[in-house]
C-alpha cells in the first residue's frame, strides 16, 4: 500500500490549447505544457531532474522533452507504455522516485495529437496477432466497441439505462460550458443525447469522449520544497494502482475478467482510501476518468460513493452536478473538456484545490479524488490542499 | 477483391485452435494436471501453473454473457456492408468464455443468457472463424 501520505506535493500545472488540429509536433506540445508547469511552480528548468510520461506509441519519450528544454541534469526520465490507466500512476511514480532519492523534482506529462495524428478510438492493424486473434476477426476492434460490451453487462445485472448515461453526458457538457479551455461548450439536452448517432449499442456518439490534440503537465516535488514555492501546495495524500485477477493480455482483452459490470476501481478502492486516511464521504469533488459515460457509473460504485448497481441512479439524481453532493468533473471531463488521456483531470483537481477555477470553482474544495482507467487496470489518488 | 477484415495470425499456442476450426471442431485447452478448461490458449495453467495441456473438443453450446451491436462501421470501408452486426461474449458449457459474431438472429432480439450453438464460417482457404447462432434455430 502507498505509504507516502503527504510526503510530496504538486507544485505547478501547465497545459497547451486543446484542439482538433494542433499543427505541431507532439514534442513541441509536451515541452510547452512542461515549461508552463515549471514556470507556474516558480521554478527554473535547472531545478528539475525528472520527467515521467505514458504513451501508446503516440508520443515522445520523456528524455526528448528534457533535451528540448535544455534540462542540465535529467537523471530520471521514464516512459510507461500504457493507456489511461497510467494517468495517475505517473504521479505516484514521481512520488516514489522522490521518496527513494532517484529524483528531487519531477515533471509528469501526457502529450498527444489524438485527433490529427494517431487516433486511439480508430481501427487497429488488420492482421490479428496474439490475443487480438480472438477479438478483432469478429469486428470487435475499437475502444467504444470494447466498452459497450462492459456497459451491456451493467444493464443486464442492474437495469442501468441510456437515460442515466445520457444524464451524465448532459452534466459534463453543462460543466464544460463554464470552462474556457473546454473543446465542447455548447450545452446539450437529453433529447440531443438520444438524437446523437448510434455508434455501437448501447453507446451513442454522446456516450463517447472527445479526441484531442494537446498536452498537460504537473510538477511533483517534496512537500517541504513545495511549501517554499510560488503556489499553494496540493498534497498527494494517497494513491493506488492495479486491478483484479485475470486482467488480460493487453488493455483491450478482458475475456477472462470476472464480470464487466465492475472495473479496476472495485479492487483498489480499499488501499486508496486507507493510504489517504479518508473515505468517499470526505471528498469535495471527484475527477473521474470518463472515456465513456458508463466509466463514471462503474467508478462511483467501485470507489464507494454508492452500492454496486446504484451508480446509474446516483448519476441521474443530480448528485454529480456542480451543486450536488459529489461534484464530478467540473471541467467537463474527457467527454467535453478534452481527451488528454485522463491527465487533464489531475490539472483540474490541482486548480480546484488551489481555488483558481473561476466560474466553475467548487466552493471550499479541499479534498479531491482523481481516477485513471476504465477497464481491468487503473490508478487513483487523493489530493488535498 | 480479397478478404479485407482482420484475420487471425496463428502462433504456436493458438494453431491447434485454428486448425480445429478449419475441421469444424471447437477445441479448447484442458489442464493436464488439474483438469481446468481454459481459453484463450496459454502455455501455463493459471489455476495450478502446470504446463501439461490437452486439447479437447468443446460441446459448442453456450450462453450469451454480453453483446454489442455495431452500427457505425470501423474501418468504414471494411465493415460498411456488414452493419448492423452483433458481437457476443459467450460462456461455453465448459466454463470458458469466447468471442464470436451472433448470426441467424435480428440484433434487436438478442437477450442475456440466450442459449447458442457454434457455427463455422470458412472465410478464406486457411481460416475458419467460429460464430454462434440461437440454439434450436
Ligand atoms: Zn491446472
Amino acid at each position: 500500500m502507498f505509504n507516502a501520505r503527504d510526503k510530496c506535493a504538486i507544485a505547478g500545472v501547465g497545459y497547451t490549447q486543446y484542439s482538433k488540429k494542433s499543427g505541431r509536433t507532439v514534442r513541441s506540445l509536451a515541452s510547452e505544457a512542461c515549461l508552463k508547469a515549471i514556470e507556474d511552480a516558480g521554478l527554473d528548468v535547472a531545478d528539475v531532474d525528472g520527467f515521467v510520461s505514458f504513451n501508446f506509441n503516440d508520443s515522445v519519450p520523456a528524455i526528448a522533452v528534457a533535451t528540448e528544454l535544455g534540462v542540465p541534469e535529467a537523471g530520471y526520465a521514464v516512459d510507461f507504455l500504457a493507456g489511461g490507466n497510467a494517468a495517475n500512476l505517473i504521479v505516484l511514480n514521481a512520488v516514489a522516485a522522490i521518496q527513494s532519492g532517484l529524483a528531487k523534482t519531477v515533471v509528469c506529462y501526457r502529450a498527444m495529437n489524438g485527433r490529427s495524428g494517431f487516433r486511439l478510438g480508430g481501427g487497429r492493424q488488420m492482421a490479428a496477432h496474439g490475443i487480438t486473434q480472438f477479438t478483432a476477426p469478429f469486428g470487435w476492434i475499437t475502444y467504444p466497441q470494447a466498452m459497450a460490451m462492459w456497459c451491456r453487462r451493467h444493464m443486464i445485472e442492474y437495469g442501468t439505462t441510456n437515460e442515466q448515461l445520457g444524464s451524465i453526458a448532459v452534466t459534463m457538457r453543462n460543466n464544460a460550458a463554464l470552462n474556457e479551455r473546454a473543446m465542447q461548450r455548447q450545452p446539450i439536452s437529453i433529447d440531443d443525447y438520444f438524437n446523437s448517432r448510434q455508434i455501437v449499442d448501447p453507446f451513442r456518439m454522446l456516450d463517447i469522449c472527445l479526441e484531442s490534440d494537446g498536452a498537460c503537465a504537473v510538477v511533483v516535488t517534496s512537500a517541504e520544497h513545495a511549501r517554499d514555492l510560488k503556489q499553494k501546495p496540493v498534497y498527494v495524500g494517497g494513491g493506488a494502482y492495479g486491478g483484479g485477477p485475470q486482467q488480460g493480455e493487453d488493455l483491450f482483452d478482458a475475456i477472462r475478467w470476472p464480470d464487466h459490470s465492475h472495473n479496476y476501481s472495485k479492487y483498489i478502492a480499499k488501499d486508496l482510501w486507507a493510504s489517504a486516511g479518508v473515505g468517499p464521504e470526505d471528498v469535495d469533488l471527484a475527477l473521474i476518468y470518463d472515456c465513456f459515460t458508463y466509466s463514471i457509473v462503474m467508478q462511483l460504485e467501485g470507489f464507494g460513493f454508492c452500492k454496486e448497481g446504484e451508480g446509474g441512479p446516483l448519476a441521474a439524481s443530480g448528485a454529480i452536478a456542480r451543486d450536488g453532493d459529489i461534484p464530478v468533473n467540473p471541467h467537463g471531463g474527457l467527454l467535453s473538456e478534452a481527451y488528454i488521456h485522463g491527465f487533464n483531470h489531475v490539472v483540474e483537481a490541482v486548480e480546484q484545490l488551489r481555488g483558481q477555477s473561476g466560474p466553475r470553482q467548487i466552493k471550499d474544495a479541499e479534498i479531491a479524488l482523481t481516477t485513471a482507467g476504465a477497464m481491468t487496470c487503473g490508478s487513483a489518488m487523493v489530493l488535498h490542499s | 477483391m480479397g478478404y479485407e477484415k482482420p484475420l487471425p495470425a496463428p502462433d504456436p499456442e493458438t494453431e491447434p485452435f485454428w486448425n480445429g476450426c478449419r475441421d469444424h471442431k471447437l477445441l479448447i485447452q484442458r489442464c493436464g494436471s488439474c483438469g481446468t478448461h481454459r481459453f484463450p490458449p496459454t502455455s501455463y495453467c493459471p489455476t495450478c501453473q502446470s504446463g501439461e495441456v490437452d486439447w479437447v473438443e468443446a460441446s459448442g453450446r453456450g450462453r450469451v454473457f454480453s453483446w454489442i451491436v455495431v452500427r457505425h462501421p470501423v474501418p468504414k470501408e471494411v465493415y460498411a456492408d456488414d452493419v448492423p452486426y452483433t458481437v457476443a461474449i459467450v460462456t461455453l458449457e465448459e466454463g470458458v468464455r469466447m468471442v464470436g459474431n451472433l448470426v441467424g438472429i435480428d440484433p434487436d432480439r438478442v437477450t442475456a443468457d440466450m442459449p447458442v450453438v457454434v457455427r463455422f464460417d470458412n472465410v478464406t482457404d486457411d481460416i475458419t472463424l467460429p460464430a454462434f447462432a440461437p440454439a434450436g434455430a
